[in-house]
C-alpha cells in the first residue's frame, strides 16, 4: 500500500477526526494540567469550532508514580498503603481490593464484626466520595456555595474515619483477615450522629441545586452515553449504571455481607450528565439505608482473624475486585516465592471512564465539557498511579 | 416635605465666591470629579469586603478576619498589593489597546454616578436627557471588555470576550427598554425630576405606582442588569470553571485591579439607577401618618439612597453565591426569546397604563 501525506491541516497527536467540511476555522485550546476545572493534573486538549466541541483529546501522566512498578519491590502489606494514594477519595475501597485478592490467595477469613466494620467504613467512605462529587459538581456549574457545603457534610465523615484510623485522607486502614485495630467503643453511636448529620445535608443540597432550573437546563441532555457504548468503553460505576447498565458488584457479585442488607441500585434512563448526578444523590441515601441496619446489628467478638508474621502468596494469580463510588477497582497479583509480588496490575475506574469524555462530548459547548466532566467523576492519580 | 425648593448648596457656594475668569465652573468640575471617584474608590474596596463577607456567610465560613477588626481592611491591602505588583504584558499583545482596555469599564462606573442623585442636594450633573445619557454609557464598559480580550492574544481571553460581547450587548436592550418604560410612565428623563415624581408614600415609588407593571419591570431590571454587569450567575465572559478567568486571564496587578474595581463600582452604578428609577432615590419610605413621617424625613436623603442601594447590592451577592451559571447559547436565550418580548410588552403596557390612567393616585 502506497503512504499518503496527509494533506489536511495537520493536527497534534491523538486527533482522530478527519476535518470537518465547515467554512470556519477550528482551532485548538490546551486545558490544562493547570485548569480550575480538570480535577487536578489532567490535560485536555480540545478542538473546537467556536464554542462547539469538535474532539476531545486527554492526556495522562503528569502525577504518575509508578506505584505498580514500586509494589514488585515491596512486601505484600508494605503495597497496600500505597494503593491509598491512587483513588484517594475511595483509599477504604483500595485496600480493600487487595485484602480481598489476599485472603482469597491465602484463605485468610475475616470474623463478622471485621466484615462489619468493613461495610460501615466502605459505605461510608462512598458516601464521602459523593459529597465531595456534589461538592465539584456544583462549583463546576458555577454555584460555588456547593464546594463548600458539600466539604462540611463530608467533614463530618473525614472526622469519624480520623476517630477510627487515625488519618483522614489515606486511610491504610483494612488489613488481611479484618482491619488494624477495632473500632471505638462507641462507634456505632457516631455513625448513627454522623448519619443524621448527611441526611439533613442531603436534603438542603436538594433544595440548593438539585431542585434549581439552572441545574436541570445544563446537565438534561448532555452528554448522553448510550447503553451499548458504556459497556464497549468499560465504563463502571455511575457513568454504566447513568446509562440504564444494572451492574453493581455488591449486587452482581458480593463481597463480603453485602447480600445480607437491604439496598437498591439506582439506574438512569437517558445515560446523561443529569441522571449521573441524581444516581450518586440516591446512591448516598442507599448507603445511609445500609449504614442504619449495620449498626443495628454491629456484632461484638474479634476485628481480625490471626495476623501472620509474613504473607506469602502462592505461587499463581489472584484477584480481588470492590464496587467503589467510582465503578470496579480490582486488584490482579502475579505471585511468586516470598513475600513480594511478582507483579500488580490495578483496574481504576476512573481511567475506564474517562475513555467515555470523547464521545459523550462531541457537539456540546465547553461549558458542558466542564459538567460531563464533573459527572464521570475523575480522580486523575487514580488514572495515572 | 417639598424638596423642589432646596437649591444645590455646595455648588451655589463655590459660584458665590466671585472667583475670576469662569474659575467657580472648573472648581465645580473637579470637586465633582473628585467626590465620585472617592465614591467609587472607596465604595468598591468596601464591597470587595462585603461580598467576601456575605460569601462567608453564605457558605458557612469566616471570611478574611486578620487584617483590621473582621478583616476590614483586608481589601486595601490587597490593592496595595495589586498597585506593587509588576504588570505583565503577554506577547504580541496589542500594547496601546491592552492598556486602555482596563480603564474604560471603570470610567463607565464614573460616567453613570455623575448623573445619579444621591441627595436632594447632591448631584454631579443634572443633564435633561439623563436616561439616555445612562443608557449610552452603559456601552463604554462592554467596549472595555470586549478590547481587553481581544488585546490580549490569548484564546481564553478571545473567548471570554467574545462571550461577554454578545451578552452585555443583548442584555443592554433589555436595560434600555426597562429604563424607557420608566421615561414613559414618569414622563422625564431628568433623573432628579424622576425622583421627584415619586414624592408621596412608599406607594408612590414607580415600583408599586403602576400597579403590578412597576414591580414586574423592576424584577426584570435586577435580572437584566445582572447580566449586564457580568456578574454571577451571568458571569460567563470570566466564567472560571470553563474559560479560566476570560477576559482578564492575562491581566496582572492593576490592570487585574481596575477591572475588578469597575466590576464593583458598576454594581454601585447599577443598584443607584435601580433605587433612582424604582425605589424613590433618596425620598424616604414615607407611610402616609404625619408623625412617623416627620422623623423619616428628618434622616438625610443620602442616607435612605445609600440604604436602598446597599438593600440592592446584598440581593446582588445573594443570588451570586446561590445560583449555578447557565450555559453561553441559554443566557442568550434567555434575553432574545423571553426577556426581550417580555419588555417590550411590558413597555406597551406602560403606554396603554399611563393613556387610560391607570395608576394608583
Amino acid at each position: 500500500m502506497e503512504l499518503v501525506p496527509a494533506t489536511d491541516q495537520a493536527l497534534p497527536p491523538g486527533f482522530l477526526t478527519a476535518r470537518s467540511g465547515r467554512a470556519t476555522e477550528e482551532y485548538f485550546i490546551n486545558m490544562g494540567p493547570q485548569h480550575p476545572s480538570t480535577h487536578g493534573v489532567l490535560r485536555l486538549v480540545l478542538r473546537l469550532d467556536g464554542e462547539t466541541v469538535v474532539e476531545v483529546v486527554p492526556h495522562l501522566g503528569y502525577i504518575h508514580r509508578g506505584i505498580e512498578k514500586q509494589a514488585e519491590a515491596q512486601t505484600y502489606l508494605q503495597y497496600l498503603h500505597l494503593t491509598d494514594r491512587m483513588d484517594y477519595l475511595s483509599s477504604h475501597h483500595n485496600n480493600h481490593a487487595v485484602c480481598l485478592a489476599i485472603e482469597k490467595a491465602m484463605g485468610i477469613g475475616v470474623p463478622e464484626r471485621g466484615e462489619y466494620i468493613r461495610i460501615i467504613v466502605d459505605e461510608l467512605q462512598r458516601i464521602q466520595s459523593h459529597l465531595v462529587f456534589f461538592a465539584c459538581f456544583g462549583a463546576d456549574l458555577g454555584a460555588l456555595t456547593c464546594i463548600l457545603q458539600g466539604f462540611k457534610a463530608r467533614e463530618y465523615i473525614t472526622d469519624l474515619f480520623d476517630a477510627v484510623c487515625g488519618s483522614r485522607l489515606t486511610m491504610n486502614f483494612f488489613r488481611p483477615g479484618g482491619s488494624v485495630r477495632d473500632v471505638p467503643e462507641d462507634f456505632t453511636d457516631r455513625v448513627r450522629a454522623v448519619c443524621g448529620k448527611v441526611d439533613a445535608m442531603l436534603a438542603e443540597f436538594d433544595r440548593l441545586l438539585t431542585g434549581n432550573l439552572i441545574t436541570k437546563e445544563r446537565a438534561r441532555g448532555i452528554g448522553v452515553l448510550p447503553r451499548a457504548e458504556a459497556i464497549a468503553l468499560g465504563c463502571t460505576g455511575p457513568v454504566l449504571r447513568g446509562s440504564g447498565v444494572d451492574f453493581d458488584l455488591r449486587k452482581k457479585a458480593p463481597y463480603g455481607y453485602y447480600d445480607r442488607f437491604e439496598f437498591s441500585v439506582p439506574l438512569g434512563e437517558a445515560g446523561d450528565s443529569w441522571d449521573r448526578y441524581l444516581i450518586r444523590m440516591e446512591e448516598m441515601r442507599q448507603s445511609l439505608r445500609i449504614l442504619e441496619q449495620a449498626c443495628r446489628s454491629f456484632p461484638g467478638g474479634p476485628y481480625r482473624s490471626k495476623e501472620k508474621p509474613a504473607y506469602r502468596l502462592p505461587t499463581g494469580t489472584w484477584f480481588g475486585a470492590v464496587e467503589t463510588p467510582r465503578g470496579v477497582f480490582s486488584t490482579w497479583i502475579v505471585a511468586e516465592k516470598g513475600e513480594k509480588p511478582w507483579r500488580i496490575h490495578s483496574r481504576s475506574p476512573s481511567l475506564a471512564n474517562l475513555a467515555a469524555l470523547n464521545p459523550m462530548c462531541v457537539g456540546h459547548k465547553i461549558a458542558d465539557l466542564i459538567t460531563i466532566l464533573a459527572t464521570i467523576d475523575p480522580v486523575i492519580p487514580d488514572m495515572d498511579r | 416635605m417639598d424638596y423642589i425648593q432646596t437649591t444645590n448648596f455646595i455648588g451655589d457656594w463655590v459660584r458665590g465666591l466671585g472667583l475670576p475668569w469662569g474659575l467657580d465652573r472648573a472648581v465645580n468640575g473637579i470637586l465633582g470629579a473628585l467626590t465620585i471617584a472617592g465614591v467609587v474608590m472607596a465604595g468598591a474596596t468596601l464591597l470587595v469586603w462585603v461580598e467576601r463577607k456575605v460569601s462567608a456567610l453564605i457558605q458557612s465560613r469566616l471570611g478574611p478576619m486578620r487584617v483590621g477588626p473582621w478583616g476590614i481592611l483586608q481589601s486595601v491591602a490587597d490593592i496595595l498589593k495589586l498597585l506593587v505588583k509588576e504588570i505583565l504584558v503577554p506577547n504580541g499583545a496589542d500594547r496601546l489597546v491592552y492598556f486602555l482596555a482596563p480603564m474604560l469599564p471603570l470610567t463607565a462606573a464614573f460616567m453613570v454616578l455623575a448623573v445619579i442623585p444621591f441627595g436632594p442636594t447632591l448631584q454631579v450633573a443634572n443633564p435633561d436627557l439623563g436616561v439616555p445619557y445612562l443608557i449610552a454609557m452603559g456601552g463604554i464598559g462592554v467596549l472595555g471588555i470586549l478590547i481587553g480580550g481581544w488585546a490580549s492574544n490569548n484564546k481564553f481571553s478571545l473567548l471570554g470576550s467574545l462571550r461577554s460581547g454578545a451578552q452585555m450587548v443583548s442584555y443592554e436592550i433589555s436595560v434600555a427598554v426597562i429604563l424607557l418604560f420608566i421615561t414613559l410612565v414618569s414622563g422625564t428623563t431628568d433623573l432628579r425630576t424622576l425622583v421627584l415624581t415619586q414624592q408621596g408614600t412608599v406607594l408612590d415609588w414607580w415600583v408599586f405606582k403602576v400597579p403590578g407593571l412597576g414591580l414586574a419591570a423592576f424584577v426584570l431590571y435586577l435580572i437584566s442588569s445582572t447580566a449586564e454587569l457580568n456578574r454571577a450567575p451571568f458571569d460567563i465572559a470570566e466564567a472560571e470553571q470553563e474559560i479560566a478567568a476570560g477576559y482578564h486571564t492575562e491581566y496582572s496587578g492593576m490592570g487585574f485591579a481596575m477591572f475588578f474595581l469597575a466590576e464593583y463600582g458598576n454594581l454601585i452604578a447599577s443598584a443607584g439607577v435601580a433605587a433612582t428609577c424604582f425605589l424613590g432615590g433618596f425620598l424616604p419610605p414615607a407611610i402616609g401618618v404625619p408623625a412617623v413621617d416627620r422623623a423619616l424625613f428628618a434622616v438625610p436623603g443620602l442616607v435612605w439612597f445609600a440604604l436602598k442601594v446597599a438593600a440592592l447590592i446584598l440581593g446582588y451577592m445573594w443570588f451570586r453565591w446561590t445560583f449555578p451559571r447557565p450555559r453561553v447559547d441559554q443566557l442568550m436565550a434567555l434575553e432574545w426569546k423571553f426577556l426581550l418580548p417580555v419588555n417590550l410588552g411590558l413597555l406597551s403596557l406602560g403606554a396603554l397604563f399611563t393613556a387610560m390612567g391607570w395608576v394608583l393616585p
